[in-house]
């Protein structure tokens, strides 16, 4: 990216100043290095998101941005329902509610690597994972709409997880305001068999064990200590978020017009707030995004029944559950006065600091758990929610690495089973159905997490407490 | 000259886009399609003990692309197939189809990772020669 169309306005922040009918500036939190090598498409995409109408304060891009569909991935933005504002099926993306939870196991390194490959084996059989996988759960239209209305809560009433889990999940396991009326019959025919599946791409479970602590207080206070072992599941809503991103997306770009919004891009497709078709994909998301909730735990489940089998010592407690496509309605002050504002964050964290009311009380002191995953073999780091992100990015911050490298590229570059064999020599056991998938998702496609991981810790937008490097990695 | 049908990706940051390319929009359209299976597993690899009929309508013709790709995803996702021929008719702005495929063999078509759905990035229909199609969109995976 040209830095000379930037102006630097504080701790690795860059400001693109209102022009061309923005109606507010676009910020960008990234170092100097991370961002000459971002995508020009994200300079485009962020000032197109600045364009549309009832945007608050600023369109901004997280360190991890890269050329998303309309928003930058990495792209956060707020919307006033009485100033005009919008949502956009794009602004949140397909996999509504993609996220990662992080699980204690009440082990350590030690105790998990004489049984590495055997735990390896039982995650692999009993985690359906990649392409074609379906899980065990078929669920009838009745428990559908009962699933899309509770989330992690339903999962848990199911007997999938226990009550306590649900306190460490953002908006304790279930989103409120869901409409599983807005959802087509499509999005609910692709999701009867998805239940408890990983999916495939950059989704993940892994074993982890604490390799560095950086802010030993909260890592204490977290539960985190060196060489603790930890699970990470790193999924979304599966073939139901997906169709109603698809559904709506198109329904967007058509009524758009109708609607008087001129798009700079067609793929910024939006609808008022306060309109049928904007209601409607607020109603569909939020089932969505209990559809990701009661699928993360429903994995939560089936890796605590294999733990179970080979290390009957673990005990899976949740640490934090966190979202990374989504649209909310939040409370944030602006200009010296608290507004209701609709915070989309697409492939962004939502990072509360200390003492936010949404979370549970022996979080309070600390803030909120902020999950950033990594590749395979390069690690993912838990950081903290600060006090200064509420105003530096509505509470928000990066969601993981991006990719340096297409995926075709990285097929040329690498071969899988070359790679399965190097990562587990460095103690990394992959276990996919698709050599070609682990190529692709090789470690040397992806930027550098502890860069981007750096710069948000930086810019202020949260405060990085610990780094685990994987043991086991479950791939679709 | 007429251009020989074939099928290519291009790059995009954190997904992947697919180019149909052929003598006629149909043809393109099928294309297109083919690139889809191929962000898959190799289309010369699935058989085809199956077909599936697919419909669609849209107001434009890149619309109309993307909901093709998007009812070839829905087909793959829910019958956990996957199509290694199409055969595309194109009548005012009405796409009827006939897909040929087999249920996933993990072992055999080692499918790389699943498409979640075709988006509006990249999208374009155009002709940019007396007998060249061109069909593309960006597909998020």
């Amino acid at each position: 990216m040209d830095l000379h169309l930037l102006k630097p306005i504080g701790a690795e922040a860059w400001e693109i100043a209102p022009r061309e009918g923005m109606h507010v500036p676009a910020v960008i939190y990234a170092t100097e290095a991370l961002l000459r090598d971002m995508d020009d498409k994200v300079f485009t995409q962020v000032t197109n998101v600045a364009r549309l109408p009832g945007i608050v304060q600023a369109a901004y891009a997280m360190p991890d941005a890269h050329w998303g569909y309309g928003f930058p991935i990495g792209g956060v933005a707020a919307f006033d329902a009485d100033q005009g504002g919008v949502v956009s099926a794009g602004g949140v993306g397909f996999d509504i509610s993609c996220g990662v939870r992080c699980l204690h196991t009440g082990l350590t390194r030690a105790e998990v690597l004489p049984v590495q490959r055997r735990l390896a084996d039982t995650l692999f059989r009993d985690v359906p994972a990649g392409v074609g996988s379906t899980g065990a759960i078929r669920l009838d239209a009745a428990a559908m709409d009962a699933m899309l209305r509770g989330g992690a809560q339903w999962a848990v009433e199911q007997g999938y997880g226990e009550p306590e889990d649900l306190e460490r999940i953002e908006e304790r396991g279930c989103m409120t305001g869901a409409l599983p009326s807005q959802v087509s019959d499509q999005a609910k025919r692709r999701q009867r068999d998805e239940m408890g599946t990983l999916g495939s791409g950059n989704h993940y479970l892994e074993v982890q064990y604490v390799a560095e602590v950086f802010a030993p207080d909260i890592a204490g206070a977290l539960g985190l200590h060196l060489e603790n072992v930890v699970v990470s599941i790193h999924c979304g809503s599966r073939g139901l978020g997906h169709q109603i991103g698809t559904d709506y997306l198109r329904a967007m770009a058509i009524e758009a017009q109708r609607h008087g919004i001129h798009l700079p891009d067609r793929e910024l497709a939006c609808a008022p707030l306060r309109s049928p078709l904007g209601e409607a994909y607020l109603g569909a998301m939020r089932a969505a995004m209990n559809c990701a909730l009661a699928n993360r735990q429903i994995i939560t489940h089936l890796a605590r029944q294999a733990f179970a089998e080979v290390l009957p010592a673990a005990r899976l407690t949740l640490l934090y559950d966190v979202s990374h496509n989504t649209c909310k309605l939040e409370e944030h002050e602006v200009d010296g006065a608290v507004r209701r504002l609709f915070v989309h964050r697409k492939g962004a964290t939502r990072a509360f600091g200390p003492g936010h009311p949404d979370l549970p009380d022996d979080l309070q002191a600390i803030g909120q758990p902020v999950l950033i995953g990594g590749s395979m073999g390069t690690g993912s780091y838990v950081l903290v929610g600060t006090p200064s992100a509420k105003t530096l990015s509505f509470g928000s911050s990066c969601h993981g690495a991006g990719r340096s490298m297409s995926r075709h590229q990285a097929t040329k570059q690498w071969r899988g089973r070359e790679l399965v064999d190097q990562l587990e020599r460095e103690g990394i056991l992959i276990r996919s159905p698709s050599l070609r998938g682990v190529a692709e998702e090789a470690p040397g496609a992806y930027k550098d997490v502890s860069a981007v991981v750096d710069a948000a810790d930086a810019a202020g937008l949260s405060r990085k407490v610990a780094r685990l490097k994987p043991l086991v990695c479950i791939k679709g | 000259m007429i251009v020989e049908p074939r099928w290519e990706h291009f790059a995009h940051g954190a997904d992947i886009g697919v180019r149909g390319i052929g003598p006629s929009k149909a043809a393109a359209f099928e294309q297109a399609a083919l690139a889809l299976t191929g962000v898959i597993t190799d289309p010369a690899r699935i058989g085809a003990s199956t077909s599936v009929e697919v419909r669609c309508a849209a107001p434009d013709d890149e619309l109309l692309l993307v909901d093709w790709l998007n009812a070839i995803i829905f087909e793959m996702a829910t019958r956990k197939l996957l199509f290694g021929r199409f055969a595309v008719h194109l009548t005012d702005g009405t796409l009827t189809a006939t897909a040929w495929g087999e249920p996933v063999d993990v072992l055999r078509h080692a499918p790389a990772v699943e498409v979640k759905g075709a988006t509006l990035t990249g999208l374009s229909v155009r002709r940019d020669g007396p007998e060249r199609w061109v069909a593309e969109c960006v597909v998020d995976v």
